[in-house]
C-alpha cells in the first residue's frame, strides 16, 4: 500500500495504483482525455501532467506513473499549471471553433477543460488542419477535424469489443483515425461515441437533434436483451431522443449494445395508439370500453380450457402478475411465457438464472457455452467474457454454433452428441473443466428451444453437478427481458394447461378459441387465424396483425415497471415519456379488463399491485439485489436428437417489435449483416 | 590527436577486406571465448571501468545499462537489441561500421549478449541501409559457418543467435521503445516508461537496446583492457569516438578521434578545414540535428565531449558535426529541420504532434521575415511547451535546434523581419 502526499494531503492507495488514481483518492481532479479506467493506458494526451518529487525536473503523466511510497505530487504547482495550459493550447490550435454546430457541445470534455485551462485568446495565427471525414457505418458520425487523437476509440474496439477495425494512419499532425471506410462491425460500436472526448465521433441518428441541457433524463433499464443494462433515457417534448448507458458495475459496467442504444427510433413508428376491434373482417378503431367489453364478453362466453395466453419478450412483471390474476380467476391454465418453446423448468429457479451473476464470469477460469452465442444474445456480457479471457486467461468452450465471439474459444461440437461426451468425461474439454477451480456452465435458449430441450437441460445440469459444483457453476443466458420475471411469477402452464406450442397448435386446430397475447410477437401468426386473438402491446407487429382486438399499451420507456434480468436481479424501469395517443400502461389495461369481466383485481394502484406481487414473489421486491436460488432437480433426462444447437438470435438488429420498427436498425442490417440468401416477406 | 595504434575501427574507410578473413587479420574474433567466459559480472564491471558512454546520443554509461538486466527473469528469455536505425541528420558512422567492419558489430553482439544474459541479438537496421544490411547478413552467415554464432558460439559454451531486421524508414523507430514496437511488427510509437526495456522490452522480455557503435567497440575495449580505453579522452568522457563531419568543409568525412578533441582541430585536421577558412565559419551543429547550434565564437575553443558541450547548452549527441559557413541562410536551415521534426513525429503526444506543425509554419514565415518580433519569443515558448512534455525525447530533440537558433541568431531573425516589413512598406 504506497503512501504518498498529494498537495500535502496524505493518501494510501492500493498497490498497482497510478498517481492519477492517488490524486483522485485525495479528492483532486486531474484533467484527462486519453485516460479511461476501462481501457489500457496510452499516456498520449499529456493533459494529466503533474509535478512529482522525487523525479526528473519535468512534469509527469500521472495516468501512467505508478504511485510509490513517499512521492510528493503537486496538482496545482506552477509547473503543473503551466504544463496543462501548454497542452491545452496545443490541443486547441488545430481544433475547429465549431462548438455552436457540434453535437458534443455541452457535454464535451475539451470544452469543459478549455474553460479551466485554456487561454481566452489564441496565439496561433497559422492555417488550421482540416481532415477528411471518415465513414464508420450507420451509427457513428465522424467529423475528423475535431479529433484530438486520444485513441480511446482505437483502444475500445481493440480491447473491449475485440473487433480491431479502428486504427490510426499516418503520423505527426497528419495522423488520422479511420476504420478504412468500413462500418465498425461490432455490436458495441456505439460506445465509441460516449468514449470520444470531443465531437469527432457522434451519434449519426441523433445528429443535430438536441442539446444536452434541453433533455429530460430518466434513469431506467434496458429490455432489448435479458441483461437489464442500466440506461438513461433522454427525452424532450414527449419524444425519446437518445438512450445512453449508465454505470452499473454488476451488470453492464458502462457499456451498451447498439440495439439497446439505437433502436429507440422504433418507439415512434408502427405504434398502436388506440384500441381496435375486428368488425366485418377488418380491424376498426374502437373506444376503450368497447374493446374491453368485447374481450370480456368473449372470455366469459368461452370455456376456460379453450382460452390460452402467451407473454412476450418485453412484458413487465406487473402486467404479467395482473394477467395471471385474471386468468386464474377465469380458471385458465393454458399460459406460457416461453414464446420460443424453450424447455425451461420453472420449478427450480437456480435452473433458469445465471447464478454467478453477470460479473461472475470474471472470477471463472473455464466457461462452457451450450447453445448460445453471447455476442449477439448479450453483447455487453460477451465483452465481459472477453475481459475475463484477456485478464485471467479464461478458457472458453463452445457447443453449438462455431461463431466468432471476439475471443478464442475452443469449438467442441455442434450439438447433443458433444454435450454427452463432455458429460461422460470422454471429451478433452472435460479435463479443462475438471482442472478448473471455478468453472461455469452457461446454457442458452438455442439449446432449449427444441423438442429435446428438457433432455439437453438435464444433461447440462449433470455437467454442472459433475464439474462445477452445481449451482455456483451453472447459469442460463436468456434473450428475453420478460422471461425470468414471468417464470418467477409462474406464468407457465398449470394443471392440464397447454404451453406455447400447445396453445398455437390448439388455435390452429380449433381446440383453443381465445388466445391472449401480452406483447407476444415472436410466434407464428398463421396458426392464429381460426382463434379469437387479443393483442395487448405497443407495436403493430406480428401479434397485432393476427389480432381481433388490439389493446394499445406502453413501451418500456413509457411506464414504471419491474424487469428481472438473466441473473435474477429485479430492476425498475421508469417512465420517460407518456405512451402515444390512447395507449395505457399495461398493468392498468389488465386491471380495467378485470373490471369489465366483473371480477376486479384487488389493487387500484401500481403500489398496491407491487405490494401484492412482492408478497407472492419476494425477489421482485428486492430491487437491484441478487437472491441465492435453491439448487434442485431440473430438466428431464432423455434421448437427444442429433440436430445442432442454433442461437435463437439470427439477426441481432431485429429481435423484437421495437427494433423491427427502427429505421436505424434496418440500416445496420443493410450495412453490417451479410445479405440473406433468400429474402422473405417477414424479414423486415 | 589519436595515435593509429589506438584506433578501434581500423577498416573504417573500407580499404581492406570487410569479410571474416579480413576481420580476423585486424584482430576481431581473437579468442572471443575467453572474453565470453569472463562471465556476466566481470564483463559488466570491465565495461563500467572503461567509462564507455552510449554512442547513440544520450551518452548513458553502457556498463551501467547492462547491469540493469535482471538475473532472475521468471523463465523469460533476455534479448540484446542493436539500434542500427541511424537516422539523426548528419550522422553516418554506424553505416560505415556495418559497411566496412560488420564483424566488429557481430562479435560485439555475442560479447554484449553474454554480458546481459541474452539468448539472441536483434539488429534493427534502417531500411535505407540496403547494402549495409547485406554486408551485415553476410558477416552473420560467415560467423555461423565458422561456429562463431549459434550453439556453443565461438567455443565459449554460450549459445547465441543474431538476427537482422530491416526497418521501413521512420526516424522515430530509432527511439528505443518505438524500435521495439516496430520490431514486434507494430506501429513504431514509443512506449510509456516505466516499465523500462530492461524489465519488459522486446516481446515483454528483459531487453537492452544499444547503439551500433557502443556494441562494436566493446570487444576491443575488453581485449585491450578497460584502463586503456579509460586512459583516452577526459574523465567521464573517455575513449575514442567516431565523428561524422559534414557540411561546409573541404573534406567531409567520418573519423575516429579521441574524446575531447577541440572542434577546431577536428575540422582542420580531418575535414580539411572550413570552406573559405576558419573565419568564414558561421555556426556548427556539434552532435546531429537535435543538438543546439553553436555560433563561431563558441566553436573556436570548444572541446568535443559530452560534458563540455553540455556546458555550453548543447550536446555531443551522435557526434555528427554539421558545419555551416557564412553563405548559409541559418533561418532557412533550421526551418528545414523544423519540417523534419514535424514530419517525423509519431503523432502520439499532443505537444509534439500539434506543436511541431506550429513551429514549422512559424519558421516558414521567419525565413522570409513575414512575422512580428514578438513571435520569436512565442516560438521559443512553444518549443518550451513541447520540450519535456512528451513520452519520448522527440519533443526535446525537435525543440532544441529552434531554441539554439533563437539563442544565438536572434539578431539575424529580427533583421530578416525588419527587412521584410521595410520592403512591404516600400511597395
Amino acid at each position: 500500500m504506497p503512501k504518498l502526499t498529494v498537495d500535502g494531503i496524505e493518501v494510501e492507495v492500493p498497490p498497482g495504483s497510478t498517481v492519477l488514481q492517488a490524486c483522485e483518492a485525495a479528492g483532486k481532479e486531474i484533467p484527462r482525455f486519453c485516460y479511461h479506467q476501462r481501457l489500457s493506458i496510452a499516456g498520449n494526451c499529456r493533459m494529466c501532467l503533474v509535478e512529482v518529487k522525487p523525479g526528473p525536473p519535468k512534469p509527469q503523466a500521472s495516468c501512467a506513473l505508478p504511485a510509490a511510497d513517499n512521492q510528493e505530487v503537486f496538482t496545482d504547482s506552477p509547473m503543473t499549471v503551466k504544463a496543462r495550459k501548454g497542452v491545452m493550447e496545443m490541443l486547441l490550435i488545430n481544433h475547429p471553433l465549431d462548438c455552436p454546430i457540434c453535437d458534443q457541445g455541452g457535454e464535451c470534455d475539451l470544452q469543459d477543460q478549455a474553460l479551466h485551462y485554456g487561454a481566452d485568446t489564441s496565439r496561433y495565427a497559422e492555417v488550421k488542419r482540416a481532415v477528411q471525414d471518415k465513414y464508420m457505418g450507420p451509427l457513428i458520425k465522424t467529423i475528423m477535424t475535431r479529433c484530438i487523437h486520444c485513441t480511446r476509440c482505437v483502444r475500445f474496439v481493440d480491447e473491449v469489443a475485440g473487433v480491431p477495425t479502428i486504427g490510426a494512419l499516418g503520423r505527426s499532425g497528419d495522423m488520422e483515425i479511420t476504420s478504412l471506410e468500413q462500418a465498425v462491425a461490432s455490436e458495441l460500436s456505439g460506445n465509441v461515441i460516449d468514449l470520444c472526448p470531443v465531437g469527432a465521433l457522434t451519434s449519426k441518428p441523433y445528429a443535430f437533434n438536441a442539446r444536452p441541457w434541453e433533455l429530460t433524463k430518466t434513469e431506467s433499464v434496458d429490455v432489448h436483451d435479458a441483461m437489464g443494462s442500466a440506461i438513461r433515457v433522454d427525452s424532450r417534448s414527449g419524444e425519446v431522443l437518445r438512450v445512453l448507458p449508465r454505470l452499473n458495475e454488476d451488470v453492464n459496467e458502462e457499456w451498451l449494445g447498439d440495439k439497446s442504444r439505437f433502436a429507440m427510433d422504433g418507439l415512434k413508428r408502427q405504434r398502436l395508439d388506440r384500441p381496435y376491434v375486428r368488425k366485418e373482417g377488418k380491424l376498426q378503431a374502437a373506444s376503450w370500453p368497447e374493446a374491453l367489453q368485447t374481450v370480456a364478453a368473449k372470455l366469459k362466453a368461452t370455456d376456460a380450457a379453450k382460452i390460452g395466453a402467451i407473454v412476450g419478450d418485453m412484458a413487465d412483471c406487473e402486467s404479467v402478475f395482473a394477467l395471471k390474476g385474471v386468468l386464474d380467476g377465469l380458471g385458465v391454465t393454458s399460459m406460457d411465457c416461453r414464446q420460443d418453446g424453450a424447455a425451461i423448468d420453472p420449478s427450480c429457479r437456480a435452473g433458469y438464472i445465471l447464478n454467478t451473476g453477470l460479473a461472475g464470469v470474471e472470477d471463472a477460469d473455464a466457461l462452457l457455452l451450450i447453445g448460445t452465442n453471447p455476442r449477439v444474445e448479450a453483447p455487453v456480457w460477451n465483452a465481459r467474457i472477453r475481459k475475463s479471457w484477456l485478464e485471467n486467461g479464461l478458457k472458453v468452450g463452445v457447443i453449438g454454433e462455431n461463431a466468432d465471439l471476439t475471443y478464442p474459444a475452443t469449438y467442441l461440437g455442434a450439438g447433443p452428441q458433444t454435450l454427452n461426451e463432455v458429460a461422460n468425461g470422454s471429451h478433452d474439454f472435460a479435463k479443462v473443466l475438471e482442472g478448473a477451480e471455478r468453472p461455469l456452465i452457461v446454457v442458452g435458449q438455442g439449446a432449449l428451444s427444441r423438442v429435446d430441450g428438457a433432455a439437453v437441460l438435464a444433461a447440462a445440469r449433470v455437467i454442472a453437478e459433475k464439474y462445477a459444483g452445481g449451482r455456483d457453476g451453472f447459469g442460463m443466458l436468456h434473450t428475453a427481458a420478460a422471461r425470468v420475471g414471468a417464470l418467477d411469477l409462474g406464468f407457465v402452464p398449470g394443471e392440464d394447461g397447454r404451453d406455447t406450442a400447445g396453445i398455437l397448435d390448439g388455435a390452429a386446430s380449433g381446440e383453443m378459441e381465445v388466445v391472449f397475447l401480452l406483447g407476444a410477437d415472436e410466434i407464428d401468426p398463421a396458426k392464429l387465424t381460426n382463434a379469437f386473438v387479443v393483442y395487448q402491446g405497443h407495436h403493430g407487429d406480428r401479434g397485432a396483425h393476427a389480432a381481433d382486438v388490439i389493446l394499445p399499451a406502453a413501451a418500456y420507456t413509457e411506464k414504471d415497471a419491474t424487469y428481472v434480468n438473466t441473473e435474477g436481479r429485479a430492476q425498475r424501469a421508469y417512465r420517460a415519456i407518456f405512451p402515444p395517443g390512447e395507449a395505457r400502461e399495461d398493468w392498468a389495461i389488465v386491471r380495467a379488463l378485470s373490471g369489465a369481466l366483473g371480477a376486479p383485481l384487488p389493487f387500484d394502484t401500481l403500489e398496491a399491485l407491487r405490494t401484492a406481487m412482492g408478497e407472492a414473489v419476494p425477489y421482485l421486491d428486492a430491487v437491484g439485489a441478487l437472491a441465492e436460488a435453491e439448487w434442485g432437480d431440473f430438466g428431464t433426462a432423455g434421448d437427444m436428437a442429433d440436430t445442432p444447437f442454433a442461437s435463437p438470435v439470427r439477426n441481432y438488429y431485429h429481435t423484437n417489435a421495437i427494433a423491427r420498427a427502427s429505421e436505424t436498425m434496418a440500416r445496420c442490417i443493410e450495412e453490417l449483416l451479410p445479405p440473406a440468401t433468400e429474402a422473405t416477406g417477414t424479414d423486415g | 590527436m589519436l595515435r593509429d595504434e589506438d584506433r578501434i575501427f581500423t577498416n573504417l574507410y573500407g580499404h581492406h577486406d570487410w569479410k571474416l578473413a579480413g576481420a580476423r587479420k585486424r584482430g576481431d574474433w581473437d579468442n572471443t571465448a575467453a572474453l565470453v567466459q569472463l562471465g556476466r559480472e566481470e564483463l559488466v564491471n570491465r565495461m563500467k571501468a572503461s567509462g564507455l558512454r552510449g554512442r547513440g546520443g544520450a551518452g548513458f554509461p553502457t556498463g551501467l545499462k547492462w547491469s540493469f538486466m535482471p538475473k532472475e527473469t521468471g523463465g523469460r528469455p533476455s534479448y540484446l537489441v542493436v539500434n542500427a536505425d541511424e537516422g539523426e541528420p548528419g550522422t553516418c558512422k554506424d553505416r560505415d561500421i556495418m559497411r566496412h567492419d560488420p564483424h566488429k558489430l557481430v562479435e560485439g553482439c555475442l560479447i554484449a549478449g553474454s554480458a546481459i544474459g541474452a539468448v539472441a541479438a536483434y539488429i534493427y537496421i534502417r531500411g535505407e541501409f540496403y547494402r549495409e544490411a547485406q554486408h551485415l547478413q553476410v558477416a552473420i552467415d560467415e560467423a555461423y559457418e565458422a561456429g562463431l554464432l549459434g550453439k556453443n558460439a565461438a567455443n565459449s559454451g554460450y549459445d547465441f543467435d543474431v538476427y537482422v531486421h530491416r526497418g521501413a524508414g521512420a526516424y522515430l523507430c530509432g527511439e528505443e521503445t518505438a524500435l521495439i514496437e516496430s520490431l514486434e511488427g507494430k506501429k513504431g510509437q514509443p512506449r510509456l516508461k516505466p516499465p523500462f526495456p530492461a524489465g519488459a522490452g522486446l516481446y515483454g522480455c528483459p531487453s537492452t537496446v544499444n547503439n551500433v557503435e557502443s556494441i562494436a567497440v566493446a570487444p576491443t575495449i575488453l581485449r585491450r583492457g578497460a584502463e586503456w580505453f579509460a586512459g583516452l579522452g577526459r574523465e567521464n568522457n573517455t575513449g575514442t569516438k567516431l565523428f561524422c563531419i559534414s557540411g561546409h568543409v573541404n573534406n567531409p568525412c567520418n573519423v575516429e578521434e579521441e574524446m575531447g578533441i577541440p572542434l577546431r582541430e577536428l575540422i582542420d585536421k580531418h575535414a580539411g578545414g572550413v570552406r573559405g577558412g576558419w573565419d568564414n565559419l558561421l555556426a556548427v551543429i556539434p552532435g546531429g540535428s537535435s543538438t543546439p547550434v553553436l555560433p563561431k565564437d563558441v566553436c573556436d575553443d570548444i572541446l568535443m565531449d559530452f560534458d563540455s558541450l553540455r556546458g555550453v547548452g548543447s550536446g555531443l549527441g551522435t557526434a555528427a558535426v554539421i558545419v555551416m559557413d557564412k553563405s548559409t541562410d541559418i533561418i532557412k536551415a533550421f526551418a528545414r529541420l523544423a519540417h523534419f521534426y514535424k514530419h517525423e513525429s509519431c503523432g502520439q503526444c499532443t505537444p509534439c504532434r500539434e506543436g511541431f506543425g506550429w513551429v514549422e509554419r512559424v519558421m516558414d514565415r521567419m525565413v522570409i521575415g513575414n512575422a512580428r518580433v514578438e513571435e520569436i519569443d512565442m516560438l521559443f515558448e512553444v518549443t518550451k511547451e513541447i520540450e519535456g512534455h512528451t513520452i519520448c525525447a522527440h519533443g526535446d530533440g525537435g525543440s532544441w535546434p529552434i531554441q539554439g537558433l533563437i539563442r544565438h541568431f536572434r539578431p539575424v531573425m529580427e533583421e530578416r523581419i525588419a527587412a521584410y516589413h521595410a520592403k512591404a512598406a516600400a511597395a
